[in-house]
């Protein structure tokens, strides 16, 4: 039984089967990758697991729980974190508020009035972004307004920001896409990082198979809708389903 | 000090001396001179630069820090001008009820617009707001003239219950007061060829603009103001940080709108008159024109925005032709009626002409307001540039 439990999901857009009977588990404390050609419906399966879109069948469970019908600031209250294709950060604030804001919402909950108090009072919240941020090597970046950082320091602070609220399954959607190689490379570095230091799953969804193959434990390869192998990266790299899929030989 | 950041607390000061000290120095010229209607020291223009100070500071927590703009505030302004002459009319002419009670009512009322206007956000919420306003206005203006006076307005009267009050025996409409110190009650010192006034009801507002300027700057600089400003900034990812934006977004306009109301309440307490017209779309976009040329998401921008279109208001539009002749007269006949006739449309009734290219020079040139220009002016001074307007150097703003 793994931590997230994808059964039997579909979807359909008009005429367009973009998920069909999509069965999937990811076990916990694994690096879990999705791959997959173009329109293979990789983005439709993410968005079905934040709450972005509702599947016309099936179900996604999250540790016993459906995420299904969820906003996703619910979801993200389960355990769920989320890293975006491009960075997506407070850019107007410094680098030091984006970190506080996730350990607020961790601390507190999703909605708090706390309007009379000093954001800078709270001792325990600024600590724990100071200690993030060390962890991301960007202490020194702390009062820099966001929006300015350089493309791979986004990345960074995006997934400092996920971190620092302790999830238990990180979503990553191609993490490095549109990086340089050396951006690329420093990011696989952080997430394996990552992922000998913490208890944490990650699931990733990505195109890049340098990437994927640093990273997984595990890889689904979907195409047309339909999780064609799922198996340990040794066996994906030659299976001839793949490279099928791939290289577009179907019939 | 009071729990702010010591910037935040020389802010606060300075804006207290200005408050304290205007009857002062905005009457720089000497009565009699030729300058002196440039004068604005008088009670009247003095209690509104307050009023609207806080009516904008109230409009600015929700634009400012959210970017959510709202185009239809004054039906807050008029809700508590109205909850305010009641109370006026039926508890009593003490203004602390009436002050009280319009805030309260503007913030049920805004809870309602805000539950159904937050739905939707950018353009369609600012719709959304200018058609409750709009209706509102129609509305006060016509079906609900037994609460709202209709056209002629809401005021008090010589027969009103005041249900806390003793019989009034006078055959006079009683003044609006704070136990027993009436609003329009004004000292006058005469140093030199200057004269002073002192008045009341400035002074009451001006304590209680003060009060609203304190918590505003706490709001900034709190985790709720934090999570306002995040809206603005990228509200997807706040919601996939496991924040609800919606009781956020909630609460700001319920708070914007109490400010609104607030303003409401000490307007009828100056003068005990309610106006639909006070609820017009007009009056909805002078506050968003306050915030944009002070400086929006600044603390101290609003303010002075307010100040300066209530100036131009009630200054400018006195500036008339015989006037400039006045001034001009030192030019030959025929330059002399050349430049009046140049200026004439920028004066007088042509004031808001003034008003709007200064608005679109400001839009263009300074998109920060009058809060950049005094960051610009500190720079050119101090090479070593010390945050000293008062607006924020943060990068938030």
């Amino acid at each position: 039984m793994g931590i997230l439990e994808i059964k039997d999901v579909g979807k359909r857009f008009g005429g367009l089967q973009a998920l069909c009977d999509v069965n999937l588990s990811v076990a916990e404390n694994t690096c879990h990758a999705i791959i997959g050609p173009n329109g293979a419906g990789k983005s439709t399966l993410l968005n079905c697991l934040i709450g972005k879109l509702m599947p016309d069948s099936g179900s996604v469970m999250f540790d016993g729980k459906s995420v299904l019908g969820r906003s996703p600031y619910e979801i993200n209250q389960l355990g769920i974190s989320r890293v975006f294709q491009t960075p997506e950060i407070f850019g107007d604030l410094s680098v030091l508020e984006n970190m506080m804001i996730p350990i607020f919402a961790t601390r507190d909950g999703s909605f708090s009035m706390d309007a009379m108090s000093n954001v800078m009072s709270q001792k325990d919240i600024a600590e724990a972004a100071d200690k993030m941020l060390s962890e991301m090597n960007m202490l020194d970046k702390r009062n820099m307004q966001a929006a300015s950082l350089s493309r791979g320091d986004k990345r960074r602070l995006e997934i400092g920001m996920c971190l620092s609220q302790n999830p238990r399954l990180l979503l990553l959607d191609e993490p490095t896409a549109g990086m340089a190689r050396a951006d690329t490379n420093n990011t696989i570095d952080l997430l394996n990082e990552i992922k000998q230091e913490r208890d944490i799953t990650i699931a990733i969804i990505e195109h890049d198979m340098h990437v994927v193959f640093s990273l997984a434990d595990r890889i689904t390869v979907l195409a047309q809708g339909t999780p064609l192998v799922e198996d340990v990266p040794e066996k994906i790299k030659g299976h001839p389903k793949v490279k099928e899929a791939y290289l577009g030989e179907t019939h | 000090m009071f729990g702010l950041e010591k910037r935040d607390a020389n802010l606060l000061i300075a804006v207290g001396a200005l408050v304290l000290l205007a009857p002062i120095f905005l009457n720089p010229f000497p009565e009699g001179s030729a300058l002196a209607q440039f004068n604005a020291g008088y009670p009247d223009l003095m209690q509104r630069f307050v009023i609207f100070g806080i009516f904008a500071i109230g409009f600015n927590i929700l634009f400012g820090l959210t970017g959510y703009l709202s185009f239809g505030h004054a039906a807050f302004l008029g809700a508590g001008s109205y909850a305010g002459v009641w109370m006026l009319k039926l508890l009593t002419i003490n203004v602390i009820p009436a002050i009280v009670i319009s805030t309260l009512v503007a913030g049920v009322f805004a809870l309602i617009i805000g539950f159904i206007s937050l739905r939707r956000s950018g353009i369609y919420f600012s719709i959304l707001t200018l058609a409750f306003a709009q209706m509102s206005f129609a509305l006060a203006a016509s079906v609900l003239t037994p609460i709202t006076g209709g056209e002629t307005g809401l005021q008090t009267a010589l027969d009103d219950p005041r249900i806390l009050d003793a019989a009034n025996e006078s055959r006079n409409i009683p003044a609006p007061s704070l136990f027993g110190l009436h609003m329009n009650d004004s000292a006058q010192l005469a140093v030199g060829d200057w004269l002073w006034t002192f008045n009341v009801g400035y002074y009451v507002a001006g304590i209680v603009m003060l009060a609203a300027f304190y918590v505003a700057i706490r709001i900034f600089r709190s985790p709720f103001g934090m999570m306002l400003r995040a809206i603005k900034s990228n509200q997807q990812r706040l919601n996939y940080t496991g924040l609800n934006t919606r009781p956020y977004m909630l609460a700001c306009f319920v708070i914007s709108g109490m400010y609104a109301g607030l303003a409401g309440g000490l307007m009828v307490s100056m003068d005990p008159l309610a106006g639909a017209e006070r609820m017009q779309w007009t009056a909805s976009g002078e506050v968003v024109l306050m915030t944009i040329l002070g400086g929006v998401g600044t603390l101290i921008g609003p303010v002075l925005g307010a100040g300066l279109i209530k100036y131009f208001e009630n200054i400018f539009s006195k500036i008339n032709d015989n006037l400039l002749h006045q001034w001009f007269s030192f030019l030959p006949q025929g330059l002399e009626d050349f430049v009046v006739t140049i200026i004439h449309p920028f004066i007088g009734k042509g004031w808001h002409l003034t008003l709007g290219l200064m608005f679109m020079a400001v839009i263009i040139f300074l998109p920060g307001g009058l809060v950049e220009l005094g960051q610009r002016a500190s720079k050119l001074f101090k090479k070593r540039n010390p945050p000293q307007t008062g607006g924020q150097k943060e990068p938030a703003e």
